[in-house]
């Protein structure tokens, strides 16, 4: 410490400029802390609409896999409501296998759907059940039929929307859950519903979950947080299918970067040792003697 | 020192025996890693992986 405080340059300050410089760091240093705090808060008084709070996700922990029991009921939540107006085209049916569903179980989802194939021997395309290698079926044909059968509104493909939202996950629960009147001084146009974590606050998708609107499969009370809950968790499982695997593997990743990293240290002590510990002497010596 | 004096001895010494030794040793380091891992893995998320409630659909 002696010889780093020789080699300083604030060595030859008085202690009032140097108290004064001090001042002034940690003043420029605060400001900038609260000036990051304010960018990254979740107040951000400049937009209209709410911002989705975080939740306490049964995914949100740094080792924490999906609910794979909610993932499939999401499944049926989507099947059951969302897939009236919404395309998730980039699932298939084989991604269930292994996640929510047996083989035996996608394979029968599979086949309640009829997809066109084609063309056959004779140039015809022709209907056939569903396989596995399906995607999800889309309720419209393209973007224009959605948009003339919903008002002008576009449902968006639900595969990554928790991707591509602000909020992911949060943000679809809230939305779904967050239906109300609008309030005082806000008028809403036909056929526009008031859901204030919606951009601008007016929505084209009327309320869809309501109280017991399905019945799960394994019992659970079909309440409309637990359907929220449940296509949001579904969704997010769209959006990152190897979510699990990612944090699996982050296990591993951090445990032998851990192990690697004392070796290393050990290492470079080790080399290091005899070069920290050596001593030069140097005899002058002249040509007299 | 007698120990490390044995394994230099029975592991080290020798070229051939040192890559033995290399090549298993990963291996079961591997092995050993990776059962530690997924069991961390698995205990921290018991009840939520589909390995645990597949066997109510089969």
């Amino acid at each position: 410490m002696q010889s780093v405080s020789n080699y300083s340059t604030t060595r030859g300050w008085s202690k009032s400029k140097k108290a004064c410089m001090t001042t002034l760091g940690v003043l420029a240093g605060g400001a900038g802390a609260l000036l990051y705090a304010l960018e990254s808060s979740y107040v951000q008084a400049g937009d209209l609409e709410l911002h989705p709070p975080h939740l306490k996700w049964s995914h949100s922990g740094l080792l924490d896999s999906f609910d794979h029991a909610s993932i499939r009921r999401g499944y049926e939540v989507y099947k059951n409501v969302c897939a009236a107006c919404h395309s998730a085209r980039f699932i298939c049916y084989r991604n269930l296998v292994g996640v929510s569903h047996t083989e035996a179980e996608a394979k029968r989802e599979a086949e309640e759907i009829m997809v066109e194939d084609g063309p056959n021997e004779k140039g015809e395309m022709f209907k056939r059940p569903g396989k596995l290698s399906d995607t999800f079926p889309s309720p419209y044909p393209n973007e224009e039929a959605a948009r003339a059968a919903n008002n002008g509104a576009y449902p968006p493909d639900l595969s990554y929307i928790t991707m591509a939202r602000h909020g992911a996950e949060d943000y679809v629960f809230h939305l779904l859950t967050g239906y109300m009147d609008p309030p005082a001084g806000v008028q809403i146009r036909e056929g526009l519903y008031f859901n204030p974590y919606f951009l601008g606050g007016a929505i084209g998708m009327a309320q869809a979950l309501y109280n017991e609107i399905i019945e799960y499969e394994d019992g659970t009370p079909a309440t409309q947080s637990q359907l929220a809950k449940d296509v949001s968790t579904f969704l997010k499982w769209c959006g990152e299918p190897e979510h699990d695997t990612r944090k699996r593997m982050a296990i591993k990743a951090v445990g032998l970067m851990t192990i690697l990293t004392a070796a290393l240290f050990y290492l470079k002590r080790y080399k290091f040792s005899s070069l920290k510990t050596r001593k030069i002497s140097y005899k002058p010596s002249s040509k007299d003697n | 020192m007698a120990l490390g004096n044995t394994v230099y001895n029975l592991l080290f010494k020798k070229t051939s025996s040192f890559m033995l030794t290399v090549a298993v040793g990963a291996f079961a380091f591997e092995r050993g890693f990776d059962k530690l891992t997924d069991y961390v893995w698995e205990s921290h998320n018991k009840g939520k992986l589909w390995r645990d409630i597949k066997d109510k659909y089969e």
